[in-house]
């Protein structure tokens, strides 16, 4: 099969792309979210034009010694009302005196008409508690992968002919470099479209779109490896390299189906679903086109690379 | 035949059904429930100190610190409050408690933090003097020797051991008084404390300010204490309240806030529902158009997922956040891929030369172990977000385990036992057409 015949050229391709992916990591760094690194987000609706200038803010929250912040102008969206004013303001976590204070300045005591309609503040424990704990979730994730993996692929060593022989641990091992492929990519991706082009964060939903890759990777190359299981029973002479590239041809339309069906949701997700969950649409796109090439270029390929060194 | 047209009957009613049941949105008994992003609502997280508290009670004292929070945020009418306890742990490894305070449709902090925060923190404390400096013992010129300086000792005795507080008046002064009674744990400990230390002063601390010192005279082994502190009898009456509402066996500290306003929730919500709904029709479409009648079967199946979760989230009642949208308008995606794999290989099985009746079996039973695998790969990944923690992600992983779980169900059996009922004993080239998936390109040679 073309596939496994010229996997060499997919290799590469991937291996360029990861290599480029880390590359963008490492020069621009993460930006993490509030969540992860502690700090307040403060978001407020004019409720009419009669609001203080972003400069006047600035001028007067520098003031108030709150060390590094932003003002952002934006507006909001309201069913009945239309469109409204406002700003997000970043800063350090804060107390709830300095918040009341920070209100006080945007309204000028009540001299303009605001609405708070979002107020966050996460003290830098709970942020490097949340980091941890992510660290460790997508850790367990990637090993209770591997164990069921290897256990769901156990009989594959028996079932084979001697020929044929594929130890179940490197189905297993075959399915991570897939998956570390497919969240490498997308957080690449993302982290480049985040320097450029959009508002990014690393945070607690972006996380959960990782977490949500990994097992949608896995997903993905367990239907072709459990198509190679299936051929091997079958097969009595036939060599491990057709096996796999008759799996992938059978099981092509499956994979490509399925991620075009679960990415039409995400898109529509994307473009009418709530600002919070739009970088999780974002993110969970790239990993599930990433992640049905790689199921397909990547993970079987290197299947019969293994089974090669023999 | 029959058997298997009435199960397929029954089946659909049940869809309908269930449908309808999803489809209450006001006046039921079971209503969806939306968390804080999406009622609007404040989240307050405040970290206990606990100091002074022997590590074999402090579970035992945060329980009392929900207690009373709880009983608080109730007296104010929050419906519905959620106060819960966490532990984490700080960078010297020591273990940290937190209260998780969720107060739905509270959307004025101040408001929310005058409910918790401002239970008064009432200690008793023991004054030591602390000797003078040398310098200023100047015999009896005690004229400017500055007031004498104290240490304050914890003595254990807190609001945590008060059973209930009085406020009475003094016969001779007409002063308000608070009449302090302490439950066993307080009645011993004060004992204790007022017998070894007779002739020394025994400070009240409220909220760590000073509101009287009255020196012991005896020992006290009634467990009753009064504090008159030269207070208005408003002050007094403040504090009798507040004490019998619960005063805070824990001092805590506010370390987090999050507050989101109603339109924005209301917005969220409109967004997701809309979401949804576009999302369900974009695969109907794509499933229709590619896999025809067992595509027509399947959005069945689909819509019927849909009713079933949504009855589920109504039933159980799970929490909804925007994250659990997600979670759900991702399932929708995801839910059809059983039937995907199995479409697909009943096209291979009609290939090979089957009829449809045993191609049809057939392609149920060989798909069973890829939907099997994959869909438990997809549960482990629900249950370790669940226990990643944060609301926002558990919203999300119990939404799409959830999800998973049903969906092999209705992908499976409710799909199976529609089609079973439309393969008919003959079967012409058009009905196999039906069946056919995909562009009309079938006949295409791959290469190998």
């Amino acid at each position: 099969m073309f596939i496994i015949n010229h996997k060499k050229i997919f290799f590469i391709f991937s291996g360029l792309l990861v290599a480029s992916s880390l590359l963008v990591i490492i020069i621009f760094g993460f930006n993490f979210g509030i969540d992860f690194r502690g700090g307040s987000i403060l978001e407020v609706a004019y409720q009419n034009n009669n609001h203080l200038s972003v400069e006047e803010l600035k001028t007067n929250l520098q003031k108030l010694n709150l060390g590094l912040f932003t003002v952002q102008t934006t507006s909001f969206d309201y069913e009945n009302q239309g469109k409204k004013e406002g700003v997000i303001l970043k800063t350090r976590d804060l107390t709830e005196e300095e918040r009341r204070i920070i209100i006080s300045t945007i309204s000028q005591d009540g001299q303009f008409q605001i609405e708070e309609r979002r107020y966050n503040s996460i003290g830098p424990v709970i942020g490097q508690e949340l980091k941890e704990r992510a660290l460790w979730a997508i850790l367990v994730v990637v090993l209770a992968i591997i164990f069921f993996i290897a256990f769901a692929f156990r009989k594959v060593t028996e079932v084979a002919n001697l020929n044929s022989k594929v130890s179940s641990w490197k189905y297993g091992f075959c399915a991570i470099i897939a998956l570390i492929h497919d969240i490498l990519i997308p957080t690449g991706i993302f982290t480049f479209l985040g320097h450029y082009f959009i508002n990014y964060q690393i945070d607690a939903v972006f996380i959960m779109a990782v977490l949500t890759i990994l097992g949608f990777s896995v997903h993905d190359t367990i239907v072709v490896f459990d198509r190679v299981r299936e051929n091997l029973s079958l097969a009595k002479k036939s060599n491990f390299d057709e096996i796999v590239g008759k799996s992938l041809r059978q099981t092509m339309a499956r994979s490509i189906n399925t991620s075009l069906t679960t990415l039409l949701v995400l898109l529509v997700l994307y473009f009418l679903g709530g600002e919070s969950t739009k970088q999780f649409a974002l993110i969970l796109s790239l990993g599930i086109i990433f992640g049905t090439y790689s199921s397909i270029f990547l993970a079987s390929p290197l299947l019969t690379l293994f089974h090669k060194k023999e | 035949m029959f058997k298997n047209r009435l199960i397929a009957l029954v089946l659909l009613l049940t869809g309908l059904l269930t449908g309808y049941f999803a489809m209450q949105v006001k006046e039921t008994k079971f209503p969806y429930k939306f968390g804080l992003d999406i009622a609007g609502g404040t989240q307050l997280i405040y970290q206990a100190d606990t100091n002074g508290v022997d590590a074999s009670e402090i579970s035992d004292s945060m329980s009392a610190l929900r207690d009373v929070i709880e009983k608080r945020t109730n007296l104010f009418g929050v419906a519905e409050p959620l106060v819960q306890t966490e532990t984490g742990s700080s960078d010297n490894g020591r273990k940290e408690h937190r209260l998780i305070v969720e107060l739905p449709g509270v959307t004025d902090i101040n408001q929310a933090i005058e409910m918790i925060g401002q239970t008064p923190l009432l200690e008793f404390k023991l004054a030591q003097e602390i000797s003078p400096e040398v310098g200023l013992e100047v015999g009896e010129e005690q004229v400017d020797s500055p007031e004498p300086s104290f240490a304050f000792i914890e003595t254990g005795i807190s609001g945590r051991v008060i059973d209930k507080a009085q406020l009475q008046f003094d016969p001779t002064t007409s002063e308000p008084v608070v009449l302090l009674s302490f439950n066993n744990e307080g009645k011993e400990l004060f004992a204790k404390v007022t017998k070894e230390n007779v002739g020394q002063i025994l400070a009240i601390f409220l909220d760590n300010q000073i509101i009287s010192s009255p020196v012991i005279r005896e020992e006290i082994k009634d467990g009753k204490a009064q504090i008159s502190g030269g207070f208005t009898s408003q002050e007094a009456k403040t504090l009798v309240r507040d004490i019998n509402y619960g005063a805070l066996p824990l001092p805590i500290e506010l370390i987090s806030t999050q507050s989101i306003g109603a339109s924005i929730g209301a917005e969220t919500l409109n967004k997701g529902v809309k979401a949804a709904l576009y999302g369900l029709l974009a695969v109907i479409i794509f499933l229709i158009l590619w896999y025809r009648l067992p595509g027509l079967i399947s959005s069945v199946s689909l819509i019927i997922y849909v009713s079933l979760v949504l009855s589920i989230f109504k039933l159980i009642p799970i929490t909804l956040t925007s994250a659990g949208i997600a979670g759900f308008i991702l399932s929708i995606g995801m839910a059809v891929d059983a039937n995907i794999l199995i479409f697909e290989r009943l096209k291979e099985e009609l290939k090979v030369g089957r009829d449809l009746n045993s191609a049809l079996r057939e392609g149920f039973a060989r798909a069973w172990l890829s939907i099997r695998d994959s869909n438990i790969s997809s549960i482990i990944t629900a249950i370790i977000l669940f226990w990643f923690g944060t609301s926002l992600v558990e919203g999300f992983a119990l939404v799409f385990g959830l999800g998973v779980a049903v969906s092999m169900f209705t992908a499976i059996t409710i799909t199976r036992s529609f089609l079973l009922v439309i393969v008919f004993k003959t079967e012409t080239t058009f009905k196999r057409s039906l069946f056919d998936a995909g562009l009309p390109r079938k006949q295409k040679n791959h290469k190998n």
